[in-house]
């Protein structure tokens, strides 16, 4: 019988090991593995290159695992936010490395990754700062920059609903990196609002098929109600 | 003549006023954001949020809100009935693959060639900051920046060349102010609207790049 089913959030993330690149999902504080990164924090992996939109929010989350020194590098669009403090002081001082690739760049390299390509061109960025140094090409007429996937050995995510095979629901606007960050990672952990009998999730409207996940773990009050 | 800047609230309506029945249209972080205010009700216009909504309504009543429905400036906003959420992936194929109507963004600057500055001041002490700024520069159909006609020192915000580091080349099409309408030709820059009292020869002082009047 498959279960990827654990019983603790400690249980989920014990094997991170120190630098490793992990991909955390969410925008902002929604969809964001709050409880997965508390535990990863307890877990005291370090030197971790951390893949996510954005660089943390107050002082909980993704901020706390910044705070508590874990993080070597951060691959992100977004930093800067009214209550980034953390981040802002880190990079200030030079404690925290920053890879900044544009936005739909940071989602296309994670599905790259999780597709098998080797690489591809976008337009985003021609011609800016992100992009100097990099392969460019016309095609048809239009200029595009080589940009390479991003792959990550472990990613945390939320989602709403989950079976004991891994498939995944999510709710609202926090499906955002969730279904793509799934399919870059050798190991996909998710905490799910509720774990559900296998059958409960249609077919037809399963989000993640469980081959794109290892682990799921249920965390009371994940979800909020509708 | 004297002549009175538009407030932030007229530029907004006047954006809305453009912004046509079954359009595609993000509205961009900041005053942008304004716009969906004046889009008439009737009209079904479908709002794209980057992090993965089509169908964005308006701001919940307090107490509805919801900390996993919000917007790409992270506040909480509501769906229209036949709304639809995905993911990042599908999101900005919607972009880069040419499905958005129309994107409103704020910008610092705008060439008259149509590039665009609106993501970074290049400051050394300042924590960049993207988003989606330069995926939704190259991917909807038309770009209006919709920003004040000069900086708070009275600098104009459309040069000739851009000075703070670029988002985009080449990608403006009009250009929405306090005081006037600019579309980016092929012939350069084409005023198409004035504010009441305004002349040619006020606004090109205004203006740091060449203006001539658009032909009806």
């Amino acid at each position: 019988m498959i279960d990827k089913t654990v019983s603790s959030v400690e249980a989920a993330v014990s094997d991170i090991s120190d630098g490793a690149t992990v991909m955390i999902g969410g925008f902002g504080t929604a969809g964001l593995p709050c409880e997965l990164i508390d535990a990863l924090i307890a877990q005291g992996a370090r030197d971790l290159t951390v893949v996510s939109n954005n660089a943390g929010n107050g002082e909980t989350g993704l901020a706390a695992l910044l705070k508590a020194g874990r993080v070597r590098k951060m691959v992100c669009s977004f930093p800067r936010q009214s209550d980034s403090y953390v981040f802002d002081g880190l990079y200030r001082a030079g404690k925290v490395e920053l890879e900044l690739v544009p936005q739909g760049n940071l989602a296309a390299r994670i599905e790259a990754a999780g597709a098998g390509f080797g690489a591809f061109y976008t337009p985003t960025g021609y011609g800016t700062l992100l992009a100097e140094r990099k392969e460019t090409r016309n095609i048809d007429g239009r200029n595009y920059v080589l940009e390479f996937p991003l792959h990550a050995d472990v990613a945390l995510i939320k989602a709403h609903r989950g079976d004991r095979w891994g498939n995944l629901i999510y709710r609202k606007a926090a499906r955002n990196f969730g279904p793509i960050m799934a399919t870059a990672a050798s190991r996909t952990i998710a905490q799910v609002g509720e774990i559900v009998e296998l059958g409960a999730l249609d077919p037809e409207v399963v989000i993640t098929p469980g081959i794109f996940v290892h682990r799921l773990v249920q965390v009371g009050g994940a979800a909020t109600a509708a | 003549m004297r002549f009175r800047r538009r407030t932030r609230e007229q530029m907004a309506a006047r954006v809305a006023a453009d912004i046509r029945e079954g359009m595609y249209v993000n509205l961009g972080i900041g005053l942008p954001t304004l716009v969906a205010n004046f889009l008439p009700l009737d009209r079904e216009i479908i709002l794209h949020s980057e992090n993965g909504i089509l169908g964005m309504g308006p701001a919940p009543a307090p107490g509805e809100e919801d900390p996993e429905l919000i917007n790409a400036g992270k506040q909480p906003v509501t769906m229209r009935t036949g709304g639809a959420f995905f993911h990042h992936g599908d999101s900005f194929a919607m972009m880069r693959g040419g499905r958005l109507d129309v994107c409103v963004l704020g910008a610092f600057q705008v060439s008259a060639q149509g590039d665009l500055a609106n993501w970074h001041t290049g400051a050394p002490d300042a924590v960049p900051a993207v988003g989606g700024a330069m995926d939704l520069a190259i991917g909807a159909r038309h770009i209006y920046v919709m920003m004040e006609h000069t900086t708070k020192t009275g600098e104009s915000k459309i040069v000739q060349r851009c000075t703070y580091p670029l988002t985009g080349i080449a990608c403006v099409k009009r250009i929405y102010t306090d005081i006037a309408i600019i579309d980016v030709t092929p012939r350069g820059l084409s005023v198409i609207e004035m504010v009441e009292g305004l002349s040619l020869e006020t606004l090109s002082q205004l203006t740091a790049a060449p203006l001539h009047l658009a032909t009806a």
